[in-house]
């Protein structure tokens, strides 16, 4: 039996000079939830387009179940799931259709199809709109729909790719119970990228965060999260540089950043420490402006690996970010 | 070929008849368009003397140049869906399936020709009622064979377009500067031996030798060339169209 099923060494796609992927290695267990959480951009998709075959790495490799995606193609994508960021289905056939091509294309018999398209739309509450054409489907239906299709063929692993980007609050945690449940139920191997933050909270067991292309760290998320500290405070002052290099000689402050005008630092009993750090501050004749003390997050985690939060990154690539292929017709 | 390969076939033809059956406006269309030219031209156009006609009455010169017409553009469309299939994402779902390039081109190619020979088949019908001789029974099996290689040539550069376009802002532009023209001086609509500088530039035009081909198959009169000339030139211009798309596509990457 195979325990990784997914492996990838210095795995690197370069487009002209930039590198979209730069040597990332990692693997994923049989039957767990991994998650690649990033900001867009940050090379998730290049990395999921690779493993699925659709682009060649420029160099290192990967194995799916154990066969090599550059010589093994046929049988990595007998074994692979794969929901795309963009929708990829025919929205001119019924949902019945698209799942029932989909199984002819990997080989399943008449009577498992007719079975399986039954399990899986029962999977994702989909069964009353089977006949239904996918043009007149919401956009959350049509991501159950696709994450049914990526189902069909029992796959060894099932690739998600910003599995729930676009769609609105309720939808999501909707999505969320699906990827669980078919996790749990079918024993999928889930590979999923996210921007979101409190997504891989939910949903993932180990969490790597990447960032230019780069793996900076794989863990899980508990400790991820201690290792910025059991709390996180926030403070705005009027001379962020001074404070810091006073605060950064206390033992018991860990992970002291500046970002935008806040520091955000790790300690463990945060409320009690908030007084000493205004003494401190008071001392130095430094004004603390706002101070707060929370539990931790993977923005945090992610802020101490890059000094910069996901959310900063969001704000940055927005502006000049690429509209989406499919509303460029317009 | 294992299974797998033949089910790819199958599902990108099957895919292809259903969407084309669904949607009843685009078929309706797709049918009364050339039949428009049909009427059309051929009302308008009967009392106009060709003197290399010789005789032959103009809708039964027309017919053979409207059937090509259709078979043409409903088989490039075919090609050019491609870039749909690209835009909307459903490509990269039958990218990563376990099946060959090769097997989805078939699928696609033999889907388009079904279609396109479809609509052929009801104008040929159409014009026949209408009174439009036909050169017996061999005649009709060249027609349908030309039929085919057309749609083939067809496909196949739709699927040349699809894979050097990046969006469908070109598509009418390649319609009105490229094909329109083509079409004009490939005999399908008025006769080009008549004049001498028109017949040469036809020799150069592709489309000349399947409309000449189908015409002289068809109604067995007023075709420029020798049958197996026409059918010679179109049959390498078809393997040609077909060997390039098919390996333009095996080579984008989505």
């Amino acid at each position: 039996m195979v325990l990784e099923i997914v492996k990838t060494t210095d795995l690197t796609k370069k487009f002209r000079e930039l590198k979209a992927v730069d040597g990332v290695s990692f693997s994923v267990k049989k039957g767990e939830i991994f998650g690649f959480l990033g900001p867009n951009g940050a090379g998730k998709t290049t990395t999921i387009k690779m493993l699925t075959t659709l682009l060649n790495p420029t160099e290192g490799t990967a194995t799916i179940a154990n066969f090599d995606i550059k010589k093994q193609r046929d049988e990595v994508r007998k074994n692979i799931g794969v929901v795309f960021q963009e929708p990829a289905l025919d929205t001119e056939l019924t949902g019945e259709e698209n799942l029932e091509y989909h199984a002819r294309m990997y080989g399943l018999e008449k009577d498992k199809r007719k079975s399986r398209i039954d399990d899986v739309l029962k999977l994702v509450d989909l069964e009353d709109k089977r006949k239904v054409i996918v043009k007149n489907y919401s956009g959350g239906m049509k991501r159950r729909l696709e994450i049914a299709r990526g189902l069909m063929h029992y796959p060894t692993v099932l690739f998600l790719d910003e599995p729930t980007l676009g769609l609105d609050a309720q939808t999501r945690r909707a999505i969320w119970e699906y990827i669980k449940r078919m996790n749990k139920e079918e024993q999928t191997t889930i590979f999923l990228t996210t921007h979101y933050m409190d997504e891989a909270e939910y949903l993932c067991d180990r969490v790597g965060i990447i960032d230019h292309g780069k793996i900076l760290v794989i863990d899980k998320i508990s400790n991820l999260k201690n290792s910025v500290g059991k709390d996180v405070i926030t403070l705005s002052s009027t001379n962020e540089d001074k404070l810091i290099k006073i605060l950064e000689k206390e033992k018991w402050i860990e992970k002291i950043k500046k970002h935008d005008n806040f520091v955000t630092m790790g300690v463990e009993k945060g409320d009690e420490k908030i007084p000493i750090i205004i003494e401190i501050a008071q001392k130095n004749k430094i004004k603390i402006k706002s101070i707060s003390v929370r539990k931790p997050t993977l923005d945090d985690v992610f802020l101490s690996y890059t000094g910069r939060t996901i959310r900063d990154q969001e704000v940055q690539n927005n502006s000049k970010e690429r509209i989406p292929p499919r509303f460029r017709r317009h | 070929m294992n299974t797998r390969e033949f089910q790819a076939i199958y599902v990108m033809w099957l895919r292809q008849m259903k969407r084309f059956l669904r949607f009843k406006t685009r078929l309706v269309t797709m049918i009364i368009q050339p039949l428009f030219f049909l009427f059309l031209l051929g009302s308008g156009f009967r009392q106009a003397i060709f003197p290399s006609l010789e005789g032959v009455e103009y809708f039964h010169f027309l017919a053979p140049g409207i059937i090509a017409m259709a078979i043409l553009f409903s088989s490039m469309f075919t090609g050019i869906s491609v870039l749909w299939d690209k835009q909307f994402g459903f490509l990269q779902e039958v990218l990563v399936a376990p099946v060959s390039r090769f097997s989805i081109i078939i699928g696609r190619t033999l889907g388009g020709a079904t279609t396109a020979l479809i609509q052929g088949f009801i104008i040929l019908f159409i014009a026949i009622g209408m009174g439009v001789p036909v050169a017996g029974g061999f005649g009709i099996i060249l027609t349908i064979i030309f039929m085919l290689f057309i749609s083939f040539a067809a496909v196949g550069f739709g699927l040349i377009l699809a894979s050097k376009m990046n969006d469908f802002q070109s598509f009418p532009l390649i319609m009105n500067i490229i094909i329109m023209p083509l079409l004009f001086i490939s005999s399908a609509f008025f006769p080009v031996a008549g004049d001498k500088t028109l017949q040469t530039i036809a020799y150069a035009n592709p489309l000349f030798y399947m409309v000449d081909g189908l015409r002289g198959s068809l109604i067995g009169e007023a075709n420029v060339l020798p049958i197996w000339i026409s059918f010679s030139v179109v049959f390498v211009i078809c393997i040609i169209m077909m060997a390039l798309g098919s390996y333009l596509f095996s080579k984008s990457e989505v």
